[in-house]
Parts: structure tokens; sequence; C-alpha cells
């Protein structure tokens, strides 16, 4: 099948110069939210807590914090990439493109990714001025990282399809995205949950996520690596089986 | 010579349960400049809209160049360029920037080029690095115009393209067209102002209810209801039309001043002679007479109704 790169490279060009635009904001605040994050939890905090399973508590909260800030900006960016044409009606160029479906995800999502795992990369560097964190699998954390961004980003377009209203696009990340990162560990090991609270921990998906990519950081997390890997892989063929759908029918983007 | 857009049996109902096209077939001539006429909402954005791909048919089949718009719509994309009837633009990109995505996104490689000679004949290279929302709403036309050239279509569809448009563009709009058709390009508009197509066009599609009710050749159209309308100016006010006159379907204009008879040039007997010779006999003068050509308005309204009253 031919593979049109002009029109994915056009759209991907768009949207990273969109990303431009706001540049400085969008590259200041993850700094800034980080240090504060290191300051409450990693100081205050930690210094109470001090160790999690032998690794220091600054350094453990490190992956839950770049996957918790991957999957906010991938739902915000992604969710808005194709909203906004929809919602300001420029969609019918994009629509009567001689672009396939397959062809305006990879571009719409790349784009998204690309700035998720940018952000990603900055909030670990930043880490760096107060915690030292040793990575122990860099190429499996990049190739997580790498994944989970695009996972992240079909979820937030298919949102952003979805959304009929600049209510739902921000409902979902507010109502359900926030608490599931939150309740999935990224500040804290299941294991210090009670008996019965961690059985009911173990139906958020991103426990699992968050588990397999504190692994690739200190070579264990809260379940085993394959689970981790499993679910991952189980929620990006879930996202991919629903783009695809929304596409053929033409949900909420053709009449 | 094969049609560059066959549409055959197209229908499409919304899911609001509105039918917006019942079995529609028209075939579109290479090169020429084609008007789809009617009033609102009989259905003319809905037509372009599924030739585009921007609107799924409920049935039929359309091809552009030979192309199944489903089935092969990246060859049929290629070749269609789109000026919508809405104004939707984005508000952030540069009018250069915005230009030359349109071009990448129908999959050409860039061409800066040609891009300039496009800005140039809209009147946008001055504008080129404005933000579009700086821009007025006939500049914002403007640049919704260059971005349907970008790509260099070989059909071009203007939806409503001077509703709401300025002298100046108008004008701009109409050289642009002719200059684009001098160059092969197959040029499809709809409107609801009847002069337009009859400026413009070369055949005249008559679409109502969703429903296509003539294609024409717009001088044909024109020949064929070629209705003329005599204008009387009466010597004196006349308050009501005399008995005498019942004959001829009159109508008092002006106050009474005015006395018009509306006749078809073919006619064998078109009646002006004998209702001449009738008011002389009454006594009824009249200062000056004219006749002039019904305009297409006329037609079209004539048109409607004799599709409306004929069910
Ligand atoms: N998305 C839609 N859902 C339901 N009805 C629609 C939709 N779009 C258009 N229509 C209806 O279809 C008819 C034709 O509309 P349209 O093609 O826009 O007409 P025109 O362009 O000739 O004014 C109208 O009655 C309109 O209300
Ligand atoms: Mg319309």
């Amino acid at each position: 099948m031919a593979f049109n790169l002009h029109s994915v490279w056009a759209i991907y060009k768009f949207e990273v110069a969109r990303f431009g635009r706001t540049v400085l904001t969008s590259l200041i605040t993850p700094v800034i939210t980080t240090s504060l994050y290191f300051i409450v939890f990693g100081s205050a905090i930690g210094s109470r807590m001090t160790e999690i399973g032998g690794i220091p508590y600054g350094a453990f909260i490190v992956p839950g914090l770049m996957m918790l800030t991957m999957f906010t900006e991938s739902i915000f960016n992604a969710s808005f990439g194709i909203y906004m044409p929809k919602w300001s009606g420029t969609i019918y160029e994009l629509l009567s493109a001689p672009v396939s479906a397959f062809e305006t995800v990879v571009a719409y999502v790349g784009a998204a990714a690309t700035k998720s795992i940018v952000i990603a990369s900055i909030i670990f560097a930043t880490a760096h001025l107060f915690v030292d964190v040793q990575v122990a699998h860099p190429l499996a954390m990049m190739a997580f990282m790498l994944l989970m961004a695009v996972t992240f980003c079909l979820f937030g377009f298919i949102l952003g399809i979805w959304a009929q209203s600049f209510e739902q696009l921000q409902v979902v990340p507010m109502l359900v995205v926030m608490p599931m990162t939150f309740l999935g560990g990224a500040f804290y090991s299941i294991d210090m949950l009670p008996a019965a609270w961690r059985t009911v921990t173990l139906f958020n998906p991103v426990v699992y996520l968050i588990s397999g990519f504190r692994w690739t950081f200190f070579g264990k997390g809260d379940v085993a690596i394959e689970i981790s890997l499993a679910a991952v892989f189980a929620f990006l063929l879930i996202c991919l089986a629903v783009v695809g759908w929304m596409f053929r029918t033409g949900y909420r983007l053709k009449n | 010579m094969q049609p560059i857009i066959s549409i055959s049996d197209l229908t499409k109902t919304y899911k609001s349960g509105h039918q917006a096209l019942k079995r529609v077939d028209l075939e579109i001539r290479k090169g020429e400049i084609f008007a789809l006429l009617g009033p609102n909402g009989a259905g003319k954005t809905t037509l372009i809209s599924i030739i585009c791909g921007i609107v799924r048919p409920s049935s039929g089949m359309v091809t552009a160049d030979g192309h199944d718009i489903v089935r092969d719509y990246r060859a049929a994309r290629t070749k269609i360029g789109l000026v919508p009837q809405e104004l939707h633009t984005d508000a952030f990109e540069t009018v250069l920037a915005t230009v030359s995505f349109s071009r990448g996104l129908f999959g050409k490689a860039p061409n800066p080029a040609y891009i300039e000679k496009i800005l140039r004949d809209l009147s946008l290279w001055d504008k080129r690095k404005s933000k579009i929302m700086e821009l007025s709403g006939g500049m914002k036309r403007r640049v919704m115009i260059a971005k349907a050239l970008s790509h260099e279509p070989e059909i071009l569809f203007l939806d409503e393209p001077t509703a709401g448009v300025d002298v100046e563009l108008r004008r701009d709009m109409w050289g642009l067209v002719h200059e684009l058709r001098q160059s092969g390009v197959t040029i499809i508009l709809t409107t609801h102002y009847i002069e337009e197509a009859e400026e413009m066009a070369d055949r005249v599609g008559v679409i109502s209810k969703g429903e296509l009710i003539l294609v024409e050749e717009k001088t044909a159209l024109m020949k064929k209801l070629g209705k003329k309308t005599l204008t009387l100016n009466l010597s004196e006010q006349m308050t009501a039309l005399p008995e005498g006159l019942a004959d001829w379907t009159l109508e008092l204009k002006d106050d009474g001043h005015e006395l018009e008879y509306v006749f078809d040039t073919h006619d064998e007997r078109t009646g002006i002679p004998s209702l001449l010779r009738r008011m002389s006999d009454l006594g009824i003068g009249f200062k000056d007479l004219n006749t002039r050509q019904s305009s297409l308005e006329e037609i079209f309204v004539s048109l409607v109704h004799d599709g409306a009253g004929s069910k």
C-alpha cells in the first residue's frame, strides 16, 4: 500500500508548529511542576519515607512522575489536535484530502507523542537536579516510554474525535485519568496499601503501566514486567481497534 | 469525450432522516464551468461535500476523472480542490504556512514558486507573513481559495463563491476562474444568485429539494425558456384592468401607469398585435413601450413553481 509521505509530514509539521508557538510555557511548566513535586514529595514527605523496597523515595517517584505527565500531556495534546479542526470547521480540508485513516493517525499521534516524549525527557533531566536516579535498563525504558506515549496519544485522539464540546474534552482527563494515575501507585508502592485495597488497585490498568516503567528503572516493580507489557499492548490494541472503527464508520467526523 | 465527473443515482439521507439528495444523475464535462443553481437547502452543499469526501453518500456512485470517489479516493481527491461555503480557517497560522500546508496535505512536493504565484494572483503576497486571524473576512476567503488551488487541482468546486463577498474580490475571482478555465480546469460552482450562473457558466443545473430538475446549456436554457416582458407606459393612469383585455394575462404596475405582458418568443402567436389593436379600439393610449428578456431568476421561479404545481 502506498504511503502518502507528503501528507503525513504536512500534518506532523503543522502539529509540531502548533506546540512550537507555546514552546516556552510547554517546556518550563514541566520543569516547575517537577521541581514542586520534588520539594513537596521528595523532601517534605520523602524525608520521613526514606526508602521503598530499597529505593530512595526521591528516585522512586521519578518514573511515576514521568508517566503521570506523559499521560496528561498526551491526552491533552492529541485530543486537542483533532478536536480543534472539528470545532473550527477546518477539518473539511483533512476529510477532502487524499489521506488514509492510517496516515492521519500516524501524523497526529506521532506529533503528540513527540511532544510527550520531549516533556518526559525534560522531567527526567530535571529530576537529576534533585535526586540520583540510575536507569537499570535504558533501552527498555526508552522503548516503554515510546510505547506509552503512542498509546496515550491514541487514547487522546479517540477522546478528541468523541468530544462534542470543550467540557467533554476536559472532563475525561479530570474525572478518569487523574484519579487513575494517582491511585495507580505513581507515588507509592501498592504493597504499602492494605490487602483489600491492593486487590481493588489491581483492576486499575495504570498500575501495570507504572509498575512496568518502574521496572525499567530499578529492575523491579509491583507486578512482573511481562504482565505490564501485556497490559500496555492490550491498551494499545484496544485504542487501535476503536480508532479503526471510528474511521470506518465516519464516527463524529462525517455525516 | 469521457465526463470529468460522473454522478449516477446519488442519494443522501442524513441521520436526521432528511433526504437531501434524491437520485441525482449528472455528468460534468472536462473544462466547462458548471453552475449548480438552487435555493437554500436545495442540496447543493451536500452534493459537493459527497464528491469531495466530506459527507458519505447513502447510495449511488460518483467518479472523478474516472476514479471512484470511495474505492479510489486517493486518485480522485488529488484532482479536486474545494472552496467551501463557510469561512473555516486556522487562526494562528500565517498565510504562507497555511497554503503550503494544504499543498503538502494533498500529497504534493513543495513548490514555493507556484505558491507565490497563487498568492500574487489573489493579492495575498503582501500578507503572506500575517496571521490569518489578523485578516479581514474577504482576505480570509482569498486564503481559502489559495488553499484550494495550492495542489494544482484539475477540478475546482466553489460553494457559493460570492455570497457576502465585496465587489473587488468578486471581480478578482471571476478573473481567476476564467484564467483557470483557460488552463483546462473544470469549475463547478453553486449559487442561488441567478446572475452569477448567467454571467459565468457554460451549463446550468437547477436543483430544488434534492432533485436535479434540469441541466441545460445556459444559452439553450435562456432561449428555450426565452420569455419576454412587454411594458407599456400608459398615457393615463388605470385603476383596474378593463373587461375587454381579459383575453391576455396582463398586470398593472407602477400604480397603474404601466401595463405588463409576459409572452413567449417561441410561440406562433405572441398575441401582441391583437393586444395593441384591442387597446386602440378601447381608446387606451400609451406613450412608450419596451420589451426585455426575462432573467434566469424569473425563469427559475417559474420552473420551480411549475415543478411544484405539477405534483
Ligand atoms: N448534517 C446534516 N444533518 C441533517 N440535515 C442536514 C445536514 N446538512 C444539511 N442538511 C439538510 O439537507 C438539506 C440540504 O442542505 P444543503 O446541501 O446545505 O443545501 P444548500 O447548499 O443547497 O443550501 C437542507 O434541508 C439541510 O437542512
Ligand atoms: Mg450550501
